[in-house]
């Protein structure tokens, strides 16, 4: 008692009114705003039979709220084409290793016998007991590969082995990428056609080139020797 | 080890005992796991019949090392943690973290970007303060009406979130310069509704809340201490304006562009818990204010600012602290670069945690229930009390 003796006489405790003058300066009938307050209760009680937005409860698994083309979820790898190995988009530069917050991903590179690297994962775990759905790693991929799923349902008996994506789950293809977020899927899919498309006129030029300056040389030596046989020779 | 711990009076419940010679003192050790003291939080209790005599927190359950983990991560990766501080607001920590880089690195935020980061600073606002009418009311006993009517409103605003960001809670939002992507299309839309209906929500909440007699005999005068001690503690926030000193940091410092809107400060009386809750009702209103007006003049034009990296970020040698009001009162970053890609020196200045070191001088001479309430009225969460 000797502690709420100090604290009683305090000029904290003393009764005062806020600025909020409907609050504490207006006297009500004791009781009344109990029966406000249960009157508010009644109503949402009442228009929860008819009203659609007091009705929030959705009845999963039965019925399920529509995701937002936004949501995001756990990462994937996008592949082009058919073959989930071969149009792989990853190159495995380990840039989403590296920024990825809770260090999740792990990368192998793919080398042949020589030790050449073959700009392809080896191996591209991501565990997603660990991954925190930050989205990071989508973000800073330079490659248009890595993206963020909106598959949610993703419980499971193995807490180990079921919780460590390998490449055969996380690559999933373009056009799924596409189905799930297409206006996303299709800013990159242009955006990729218009570089493969810049890349093949850059190649195709090359060529056109190449073949040109070949054929000059071919002209150049087949015309050489013609001049200084035509020299010769009256017209 | 352990012996040596023990000296300590906030390691156990039994050496928490105040140095009285009573031996008719109870101890109540309240927590960790609680429902009604926000997560993993313990008290200590001393008490003389109900009332308490001396009051000690236990925390540090939910510790993460945040600050720790940012100092070896690159400056964006600290970005996805800082929402898991606040978890209640994850937007506005976003922005305060973001805020301390830009002024580290000196990044120039655009236009549209600035008044987006308004937009949702707001609306965790909304969220925070509707959450804890719920919380409050959760706390005195009264589970269920009152946290779903707060819990049905938050819930439309974090689909918005949603909708924008991916997530509903762990944002990962704002960047060094801006934000991550733009508004997708008819979303102001669908604030603007939003916004307009939220006030019929309020005075609901008001109806069900504010004369009702259990909710003014629970707090009216509970848990008041003096200005000056409020000060002196550091508290910031609500708190700190329902004992009627004017401070808030979107006015003090003006940070962003809040000095473009017209809204006013609320501030209480006396301080006491039914203060604080009222103070936050106020201060939805005035968000619904900003928010209006922010939608109104909604700019177009990029959300980021050109330069800004994502990779490979390096700001120069240089130290920043920048702070924003955040709903629980002032959130600051303080950053120390070295000129490398990670922070020499990360610093969380947390609001809650904060707030909470008067709980014993808030709680001393009142009986135990008041204790939960009084916890409540502070608003702590504790991811950010722990880190």
């Amino acid at each position: 008692m000797r502690i709420s003796g100090k604290w009683r006489g305090h000029p904290a405790r003393r009764l005062g009114s806020g600025q909020d003058a409907r609050a504490t300066a207006r006297w009500s009938m004791p009781g009344l705003g109990l029966f406000k307050g249960l009157a508010v209760t009644a109503r949402n009680m009442i228009q929860s039979y008819y009203r659609k937005d007091r009705m929030t409860t959705v009845q999963y698994p039965e019925e399920r709220a529509p995701i937002s083309p936004n949501f995001r979820n756990f990462p994937f790898l996008c592949y082009d084409g058919d073959d989930p190995v071969a149009g792989l988009r990853c190159t495995a530069c380990s840039i989403c290793e590296k920024e990825c917050p809770p260090q999740c991903i792990y990368i192998v590179l793919d080398r042949d016998e020589n030790g050449k690297s073959l700009k392809r994962p080896k191996v591209f775990d991501i565990d997603i007991s660990v991954c925190m759905n930050c989205g990071i790693c989508a973000e800073v991929c330079p490659f248009d590969s890595i993206y963020m799923d909106g598959q949610y349902e993703m419980s499971t008996t193995d807490r180990f082995g079921g919780l460590l994506l390998g490449l055969d789950r996380l690559a999933k293809s373009a056009d799924y990428h596409m189905q799930l977020r297409p206006l996303e899927a299709s800013e990159v899919a242009a955006r990729r056609k218009a570089e493969e498309d810049k890349k093949r006129a850059a190649q195709a030029a090359k060529e056109a080139k190449a073949k040109a300056d070949k054929q000059a040389k071919e002209k150049a030596a087949a015309e050489a020797p013609a001049a200084t046989i035509g020299k010769g020779e009256p017209a | 080890m352990i012996s040596d711990l023990s000296r300590f009076s906030l390691s156990s419940s039994s050496s928490a005992a105040p140095v009285l010679d009573d031996d008719q003192l109870l101890h109540v050790s309240l927590g960790p796991q609680h429902p009604s003291t926000h997560g993993v939080f313990r008290v200590n209790v001393a008490l003389d019949g109900e009332t308490v005599v001396s009051l000690k927190p236990v925390f540090g359950y939910l510790h993460r090392n945040h600050e720790k983990i940012a100092e070896n991560a690159t400056y964006l990766s600290s970005m996805p943690y800082t929402d898991r501080l606040d978890y209640i607001c994850p937007l506005s920590n976003n922005w305060a973290y973001a805020n301390a880089v830009e002024k580290l690195a000196g990044i120039e935020v655009p236009e549209r970007a600035q008044y987006m980061r308004v937009i949702l600073a707001e609306l965790t606002r909304l969220i925070n303060h509707t959450a804890f009418a719920g919380f409050i009311l959760g706390d005195m006993g009264a589970w269920g009406s009152a946290l779903m009517y707060a819990f049905r409103e938050r819930e439309l605003i974090l689909d918005l979130f949603e909708d924008l960001t991916g997530a509903r809670m762990m944002a990962n939002f704002m960047r060094f310069g801006g934000c991550r992507n733009d508004l997708p299309a008819g979303w102001a839309n669908k604030v603007s509704e939003l916004v307009n209906g939220y006030g019929a929500f309020l005075d609901e909440m008001e109806d069900l809340l504010i004369g009702n007699e259990i909710l003014l005999a629970r707090t009216r005068d509970i848990g008041a201490l003096p200005k000056d001690v409020l000060i002196n503690g550091g508290i910031t926030g609500p708190m700190l304006r329902a004992a009627g000193v004017n401070y808030d940091i979107r006015k003090v410092e003006p940070y962003g562009i809040y000095q473009r809107f017209d809204f006013r400060i609320p501030l209480g009386g006396t301080g006491d818990c039914y203060d604080r809750i009222m103070i936050r009702f106020l201060e939805m209103r005035e968000s619904l204010k900003i928010l209006r007006q922010a939608l109104d003049q909604l700019p177009e034009g990029p959300f980021v600012h050109p330069k800004a990296k994502i990779r490979n970020f390096k700001p120069p040698v240089g130290e920043a602290y920048a702070r924003v009001e955040g709903p629980k009162g002032e959130l600051g970053f303080h950053l120390l670069s070295d000129g490398s890609a990670n922070p020499y020196r990360y610093r969380v200045r947390p609001p809650s945690f904060i707030n909470l070191t008067l709980l014993e001088d808030m709680c001393l001479g009142l009986d135990l229930a008041d204790v939960v309430v009084i916890l409540g009225s502070i608003d702590i969460v504790l991811g950010e009390v722990d880190r």
